[in-house]
């Protein structure tokens, strides 16, 4: 149903139209000297970015500084605009966690085909690939644009882990014991 | 006239020139920062030149205040591409910014800007001319103007720039004659019988000495002049011939670069050509207060000059800051508004006005 807004009719004095001006006026001008500005100067200030955010997919480590990745490749074959590209690799002999899992020996992500789907994310059985709040990526080349394994990591950092899964595996390994 | 003496007026032409460029750069600084500060924003703060921005303070103070912007604008509008659409009429293109851009520098050469006292006690009027009908002048030169946005319009041969210049046109024809009446009464007083007839604006500015300013006792010849300032110089909320919401960008639609950057330098020179005038028709001039002259205030010699061009370019500077103001809190009329309000109301006003301070100034004056 319709719903008629009723316009009461203009008084004289809003009639003739100075008065309702200079009303506006001193709106205007009150804001200009106690409004608050609203501007972000942007690249010192910086929006909070919600939890949750899916900004450019990083790579993380456990909190005892192991990478996650262990080089599936799921989201490699999983990644709508193919951005993703891997050579799997062994973890060094000399670690402490060789022979437990693989890990990636390369790992690119192409900024400029990724589409921020977070495919990737939902696909990793590791938790290893996360959408995190970084939001700005610039470059002046299109080498630029390829983030690689250190920088991956550079912009993942750790995040909190609950199942630890490497000593589990570690234990497992090392005591004969199937899979945990 | 010597040779000598059209040395001097050249010079001094040419500084009234480059100051007036210099406050329009101003003038665009100030309407981007006032229409930030209003809209609650920052306007522009980056530009910084080497050595001045490092001065600890000072230097970031200006930066934060855009002082160095007008520069980075006017170097923008100088080397940016200059595009001529293949569509032009090329002549017509070319000579519609420099149409709009020369009556708002023309029209500065009757306006007084100030006095001084010379060695022998005598008062010197800074004008370029003291022209006897200096206000015809003002109001024949300054309308001028209005045929570089028709041209611009027309010569563009596309649909918004030709729209534009029809409104600018038509506008400029409907504001023009309540312009025109809305000052008869400042004239009529000015031009008592028994006196010898005065165009001149530096007549009005020194009737005005010591005496009530023309806007206290005929505010409504003040209003509708000043409402026909906004009309005449195409400021909002009378931008038909701009209307960006409509027209893309008006008249100036086709235009890049330098050719932009002159009707913009016009549109301001033509503003504060404006506001100059409400200062000295309606304000006062350079008189600093009703009834007191600088001289009450006991300021004689090279003091009294400085004194009253500065109290000319503060009245200026404020209503320039009032057209800004008026910018950010009216909207943009409908174009058979603005004609109603031209023809319907401001031109019946004005008449009334004219009638009702004759009979004012007849009894005021009767022998």
């Amino acid at each position: 149903m319709a719903i008629v807004v009723k316009r009461k009719p203009l008084n004289l004095l809003e009639k003739l139209y100075i008065p309702e001006i200079a009303r506006g006026l001193a709106v205007t001008f009150r804001r200009m000297l106690f409004g608050e500005t609203v501007t972000l100067e942007y690249p010192e200030q910086r929006p909070p970015i919600p939890a949750g955010y899916r900004g450019v997919p990083t790579l993380v480590r456990d909190p005892e500084g192991r990478e996650k990745c262990v080089s599936c490749q799921l989201c490699e074959f999983v990644c709508p605009p193919k951005a993703i590209r891997i050579t799997p690799g062994e973890i060094p002999e000399d670690s402490e966690y060789a022979h437990v899992e693989k890990g990636p020996k390369e790992f690119d992500i192409d900024m400029l085909r990724c589409i921020y789907c977070g495919m990737c994310q939902e696909v990793c059985p590791e938790e290893a690939i996360w959408l995190q709040n970084q939001y700005s990526m610039s470059g002046y080349s299109r080498a630029e644009m390829v983030n690689d394994k250190t920088k991956l990591y550079e912009l993942g950092g750790t995040l909190p882990d609950e199942h630890f899964k490497w000593n589990k595996k570690k234990e497992a390994a090392e005591h004969g014991g199937g899979h945990h | 006239m010597e040779l000598s003496d059209i040395a001097i007026k050249s010079i001094y032409a040419v500084i009234v020139v480059s100051v007036l460029m210099g406050f329009c750069s101003y003038a665009v600084l100030a309407e981007r920062k006032i229409s930030s500060w209003i809209q609650g924003r920052v306007g522009p703060n980056r530009t910084s030149l080497p050595f001045i921005s490092s001065i600890p303070y000072i230097g970031r103070f200006l930066t934060r205040l855009g002082v160095f912007q007008p520069i980075a604008d006017g170097a923008k509008f100088l080397f940016k591409e200059d595009i001529t659409p293949a569509h032009v009429n090329k002549l017509y293109f070319t000579l519609a910014p420099i149409l709009s851009l020369i009556p708002a520098l023309t029209t500065v050469v009757v306006v007084p800007f100030g006095y001084y006292e010379n060695a022998a006690g005598e008062v010197v009027t800074l004008v370029l001319t003291d022209l006897n009908v200096a206000i015809l002048f003002l109001f024949a030169v300054s309308s001028l103007g209005v045929y570089g946005i028709v041209l611009a319009g027309w010569s563009s041969n596309s649909k918004y720039p030709f729209l534009g210049g029809i409104r600018a046109s038509a506008q400029m024809i409907s504001y023009e004659l309540a312009m025109g009446i809305s000052v008869l009464p400042v004239f009529m007083w000015l031009n008592a019988p028994g006196t010898a007839g005065t165009l001149s604006l530096v007549d009005v500015v020194n009737s005005q000495g010591g005496a009530l300013w023309y806007a206290m006792w005929m505010p409504g010849s003040f209003l509708i002049f000043v409402v026909c300032i906004f009309a005449e110089t195409n400021r909002l909320p009378f931008d038909m011939a701009e209307s960006e919401t409509e027209l893309v960008s008006g008249f100036h639609t086709e235009y890049s670069s330098f050719k932009f950057g002159l009707f913009f330098v016009g549109e301001y020179a033509h503003m504060l050509v404006g506001s100059a005038i409400v200062a000295i028709l309606f304000l006062g001039g350079w008189h600093p207060l009703p009834f007191m002259t600088w001289a009450d205030f006991g300021v004689h010699g090279l003091l009294a000059g400085v004194l009253s061009v500065g109290t000319l370019i503060g009245k200026l500077c404020g209503f320039m800051f009032f057209f800004m103001w008026i910018r950010w809190t009216l909207p943009r009329f409908r174009y058979d508004q603005v004609m109603k309000l031209g023809w319907q109301m401001l031109l019946p006003a004005s008449i009334a006005n004219l009638v009702l301070y004759t009979f004012i100034i007849y009894f005021l004056e009767r022998p």
